[in-house]
């Protein structure tokens, strides 16, 4: 914050500007490699792509151009329309129920509970698994021989049914679940931390004004804490579009393609089926997905903030 | 002095000795049990006859989880000594961009062309005039195992065809044995449905629809019976809810199901198990219908590694896998048929008996690994495992098929 208000100061705005290609010489030398590696990797990349979807690429990458071929194909495969749907349902339930459970948890444990560090241990340890882990383990405790399902019947509920993984209609929940599990212990520490950025000064006015504890969360504390939501919001949405693993690991997209992802289908066509026109046609269309998401946001952001 | 001389040269021609010796690394997935077995044959065989190593980088998981790791090894200049691929048009692009080794002298020298039988066999290894693989085995789809033990405990005879099992089914049902097992995986169910094509449709219908593309009979009346065959096949098979195609064996092992339609690899765990042909188990190849077999299988791809060292070990290994003993000893312990027409199989149980003598009456198909390329292959498991898992009607799946062998190249 300190450094932002100097930069803004008029003085040193129009002392430094003829200047500002060499300011801090050395530290952008030093960035040299990220920049390039941004440009090489990401971007030339991301345009080799793009531009081999419009080839018909097999085994090898060649450059016979075909047109629409690849996408027009990709539009009428089920299976990449069964992806998308699921993509988009467990995309829209992850980022609310993680925004709203990691916040409620944050904002549990931020009350001054005792055993603060035990609590948040529990909850940011799945995290420490990896998605192969988390997978193979709610795989188990989803199998309705083994899982939930057993133990609630030896309970004496004799007709409860809980099996989603072998159910195509609910399967993308029983993935959500493990999802959840694993990916809101990171989202509570981050709202954990900004809720400790508060001021201490706000929640007395608040207590002097009258307001009550959930109301001044709603009205205060999140608008407040904006930055921290974009964080979480971020890191989110990138694990939603790059769900992979974990549906591999939990149903390698069964039963038959009820939990099939776009990602899943890339690597598929890419290697397996060895296609790779087909593939980088599919991951074109994720990236776009992704730009049609993040363009009008990053407008938002950063274009009003210029303003601002 | 004179003595630390002497060792000295000591070391020096151990290392002379040794310098002819390369660690070879063979990537393959065999890793069930049978497989497993049957592979480590090779792996002696190589480290006893030859100077060099076998170095083993089995990779788990079927052939599909293995492939994209193998082909991007290669790809990406990070070969292996070899690799167990399966033949056809898999390795085409390989091959074009110069990435494995032409293996041709070694196969004039030996005169392979006499010895592989079929000789579609090599034929698949060959591009453009070359040979580029060594075929190791014969598999074939075309199998159907039936558990004797889950057939007594339902009291009645052990059916000796596809129409017969359809009907004994209800019986086994009532025994509660699940009348088919099959694995949840969508190689597994393109297996099936290409058993039953064959079977069902018969060998011409079926050479116009996958080896000529013919559009008119996928839609045909008798791939409408193949359909309506697999759509009876999903409900025998509703109960089985296992993944691996061994974990399915394994229920008609222990008799908790009636049949499984699997190639003959799964001969290897019957063998496992200690189980008999023909007393515990019954094959019917062709699903007692047509008494063909496709001739896919496992072959061996050498890539081009710029090392005299391992170009000739690589050699030496080709020439292993190919050498009378090791084929014998090799498929019986996979199941598997052996590439050479000229060894004694005398040893051979029951059911690879039954397949020597179809493919000496010459009852020989190109497996479809030759005919559609894995793009195809890919589409059509795509739609198999949509078909096994819903309630997809018989006629939405033969127009999709239609569709995707219109599209086929």
């Amino acid at each position: 914050m300190a450094d932002l208000s100097s930069s803004h100061s008029p003085d040193g705005k129009r002392a430094q500007r003829p200047m500002s290609l060499f300011r801090n010489l050395p530290a952008k030398i030093a960035s040299i490699p990220m920049i390039l590696t941004a440009l090489v990797v990401f971007v030339g990349g991301t345009a080799w792509t793009v531009v081999h979807s419009f080839t018909s690429s097999k085994l090898l990458p060649n450059t016979k151009f075909v047109g629409f071929d690849q996408y027009e194909r990709l539009w009428t495969t089920r299976r990449w329309l069964v992806s998308i749907e699921n993509l988009a349902l467990y995309g829209m339930l992850s980022l609310i129920f993680t925004l709203v459970i990691g916040f409620t948890l944050a904002a549990l444990l931020d009350r001054k509970i005792r055993g603060e560090n035990v609590f948040r241990t529990i909850f940011l340890y799945p995290f420490a698994l990896s998605f192969i882990v988390t997978g193979l383990a709610w795989q188990w405790i989803l199998n309705p021989d083994l899982g939930i399902q057993h133990v609630v019947r030896g309970l004496g509920w004799e007709s409860f049914t809980f099996n989603p993984l072998n159910d195509p209609d609910i399967v993308i929940y029983g993935i959500l679940i493990a999802g959840l599990w694993q990916g809101t212990g990171l989202i509570m520490v981050i709202m954990l931390a900004g809720l400790r950025g508060i001021d201490e000064d706000i929640w007395k006015a608040a207590r002097v004004d009258g307001i009550g504890t959930i109301k001044t969360y709603i009205v205060v504390i999140i608008p407040m804490m904006r930055p921290v939501f974009v964080t979480a919001l971020v890191l989110i949405m990138s694990g939603i579009i790059k769900l992979y693993d974990l549906v591999v690991a939990l149903t390698n997209g069964g039963p038959g393609i009820a939990s099939e992802v776009p990602a899943k289908y890339v690597i598929q066509y890419m290697f397996r089926a060895q296609n790779l026109g087909q593939g980088f046609a599919a991951s074109t269309m994720m990236l776009v997905s992704v730009a049609i998401i993040l363009i009008p946001w990053a407008y938002l952001e950063f274009g009003g903030r210029k303003r601002g | 002095m004179n003595r630390l001389a002497k060792m000295l040269a000591g070391t020096f021609l151990a290392g002379a000795g040794t310098a002819h010796a390369a660690d070879l690394e063979v990537t393959h997935w065999w890793t069930s049990g049978g497989e497993a077995a049957a592979v480590s044959e090779f792996a002696k065989a190589f480290n006893e006859n030859t100077d060099h190593n076998w170095i083993d980088g089995a990779i788990a998981g079927s052939g599909g989880t293995a492939r994209p790791i193998i082909i991007s090894r290669i790809i990406g200049g990070d070969p292996m000594g070899a690799t167990q691929l399966n033949h056809g048009r898999q390795a085409e692009e390989l091959i074009e961009a110069g990435l494995l080794t032409d293996l041709t002298e070694l196969a004039e020298q030996q005169g392979w062309k006499d010895i592989v039988n079929p000789p579609s066999l090599l034929e698949a290894c060959t591009f453009e005039g070359r040979i580029y693989c060594v075929p190791v085995n014969i598999h074939s789809w075309q199998w159907m195992w039936l558990s004797h033990g889950a057939y007594d405990a339902a009291g009645i005879p052990v059916p000796s065809d596809w129409n017969a099992f359809i009907e004994s089914a209800p019986k086994l049902q009532e025994a509660g044995i699940v009348p088919l097992a099959i694995g949840q995986q969508s190689w597994q169910q393109r297996g099936a449905f290409d058993v039953l094509s064959v079977a069902i449709a018969g060998v011409d219908a079926w050479r116009k629809v996958v080896v000529n593309r013919d559009v008119g009979a996928a839609m045909g009346p008798e791939y409408q019976n193949v359909f309506a065959a697999i759509e009876t096949a999903r409900q025998l098979a509703a109960d089985s809810n296992v993944q691996d195609w061994n974990q399915a064996t394994n229920m008609v092992i222990t008799g908790k199901a009636g049949a499984q339609i699997m190639g003959d690899w799964a001969q290897g765990e019957f063998q496992i198990a200690e189980q008999v042909a023909g007393e515990d188990y019954t094959c019917l190849p062709g699903l007692g219908m047509n008494e063909v077999l496709d001739t896919g299988g496992d072959a061996f791809y050498f890539p081009v590694i710029d090392d005299p060292e391992v170009q000739k070990a690589q050699l030496e290994l080709a020439s292993t896998l190919i050498s009378p003993d090791v084929q014998v000893a090799f498929n019986l312990k996979k199941g598997s048929l052996p590439v050479r027409g000229d060894i004694d199989l005398s040893a051979a149980n029951d059911c690879m008996q039954k397949g020597l003598d179809i493919l000496k009456a010459g009852g020989i198909l190109p497996s479809g690994d030759m005919n559609l390329t894995p793009d195809t292959q890919t589409q059509i498991e795509d739609l198999m495992a949509e078909f096994w898992s819903t309630d997809m009607s018989a006629a939405d799946a033969q127009a999709h098929y239609a569709d995707l062998i219109r599209a086929a190249e």
